[in-house]
């Protein structure tokens, strides 16, 4: 196990850090592996289930973890009970199946796995998930895919207020409707809504793009609509081919939208301008 | 609007706007970071990296482009918060699709080798072994 001392030991902490560049360099010719050094070698064709009514959250996710490090690739846990902060932390491929709902907190900081949830998830489902794929069958809360950096996160029902706020990266799918600030503050990444859009959509968006299939109640500080290109709508109909979803009036009536750029602002522009203004 | 060239970050500087001279540097990311990949230019390690890993479109590597880092070019590879240049012997293709998927291709080569510093990072700081 890690820790400070073993950070000082490995010399860590000698290393000056000159610039931002790694001046470490790729080699084409690596061997190729699929996978981090660091995960389970597990089977997807071997596979697991277990009963999670009676138990707790730790004891669950550790179960996972297991089952993991025991080569099992497929998992299924049944009635986890809306229980908070299940399927989190996950850095491996798996494919993870929840047969119920989820609390708040579900599924976060995973990278690589695939979940299934046949219910509903509660706040912040997958927030900060890096890679991987997880389909909800039914309804999301709140700050669904908050700050998500990667992978696709599906909901096929509706989904709440401030859906992938300060999205990273990442493709957030929303079969119904969305509430309000959905994509606020969003850097960059992916968000299709379905449904219709609530208030102040995509509000201080940085970059990235939204489309919508449905009616917008409003957009938000520098949202702006853009031109859907060729690409564009051969991305949109792959991508919702993959989870067996249709935009209700076809990929052409959809709306895109990015940011118009005006909130772009750079400190070091400031004593220049503090100059002139002088 | 003209076309922008594609090797504008490899032959000078990138500061086209007053704006950008006066503050000295480029304004945004040195790439689209809104374009969407094409699936047609798929390499075959990448296709072979979304079997292992069960999924049938590049997934999180959407977001990963060829960027550009004091005038070479590079990938931004967010396990360790920076830039890694691309080998000099590697030919770039004259369109940022083929770019991209040259970056993704040795982004992930990378991030799974033995020698990445994840690697020791895990070891020095895991929690959980």
């Amino acid at each position: 196990m890690g820790s400070v001392t073993t950070s000082h030991e490995m010399g860590l902490h000698e290393e000056q850090l000159a610039g931002r560049t790694q001046q470490m360099f790729f080699s084409a010719t690596e061997e190729e592996n699929y996978t981090y050094p660091w995960s389970y070698e597990v089977d997807i064709e071997k596979s697991a289930e277990f009963d999670a009514a009676e138990m707790e959250i730790s004891e669950i996710n550790l179960k996972i973890r297991e089952l993991m490090k025991s080569g099992h690739g497929t998992i299924t846990v049944n009635n986890p009970r809306a229980k908070h902060s299940l399927g989190v932390g996950i850095l491996n491929r798996l494919n993870l199946n929840f047969n119920g709902s989820l609390g708040y907190f579900g599924c976060g900081l995973i990278d690589g796995a695939n979940i299934r949830i046949s219910g509903r998830v509660g706040w912040s489902c997958a927030e900060n998930m890096m890679a991987g794929t997880v389909v909800i069958e039914k309804n999301a809360g709140s700050l669904f895919g908050a700050a998500i950096r990667g992978g696709d996160l599906v909901c096929k029902g509706q989904a709440g207020a401030r859906v992938g706020i300060d999205q990273k990266g990442g493709t957030i799918i929303v079969g119904g409707s969305v509430g309000a600030f959905t994509g606020f503050m969003m850097q960059r990444g992916r968000m299709i809504i379905l449904g219709d859009a609530g208030d102040n959509l995509g509000d201080s968006m940085y970059d990235g793009t939204i489309y919508v299939a449905g009616k917008i109640a409003s957009l938000g500080v520098d949202c702006v609509e853009t031109e859907m290109t060729d690409l564009d709508r051969k991305y949109l109909q792959g991508k919702l081919d993959l989870y067996g979803m249709a935009a209700p009036n076809g990929i052409d009536n959809m709306v895109k939208l990015t940011s118009g750029k005006q909130l772009w602002n750079y400190d070091n522009l400031e004593p220049t301008e503090k100059k002139l203004v002088l | 609007m003209a076309e922008q060239n594609i090797d504008q970050f490899l032959e000078g500087d990138g500061l086209d706007t007053e704006r950008e001279k006066t503050i000295g540097q480029h304004i945004g990311y040195r790439y689209d970071v809104n374009l969407v990949p094409d699936m047609d230019r798929c390499t075959d390690f990448l296709r072979k990296y979304m079997n292992v890993m069960g999924w049938t479109d590049l997934n999180w590597l959407e977001d990963v482009h060829m960027g550009y880092e004091e005038g070479n070019p590079a990938v931004f590879d967010r396990n360790i918060n920076g830039w890694v240049t691309i080998p000099d012997n590697i030919e770039l293709p004259d369109n940022q699709q083929d770019r991209d998927m040259i970056a993704r291709e040795l982004l992930v080569k990378f991030q799974m080798a033995e020698g990445h510093p994840m690697v020791d990072l895990r070891k020095a700081y895991e929690k959980f072994a």
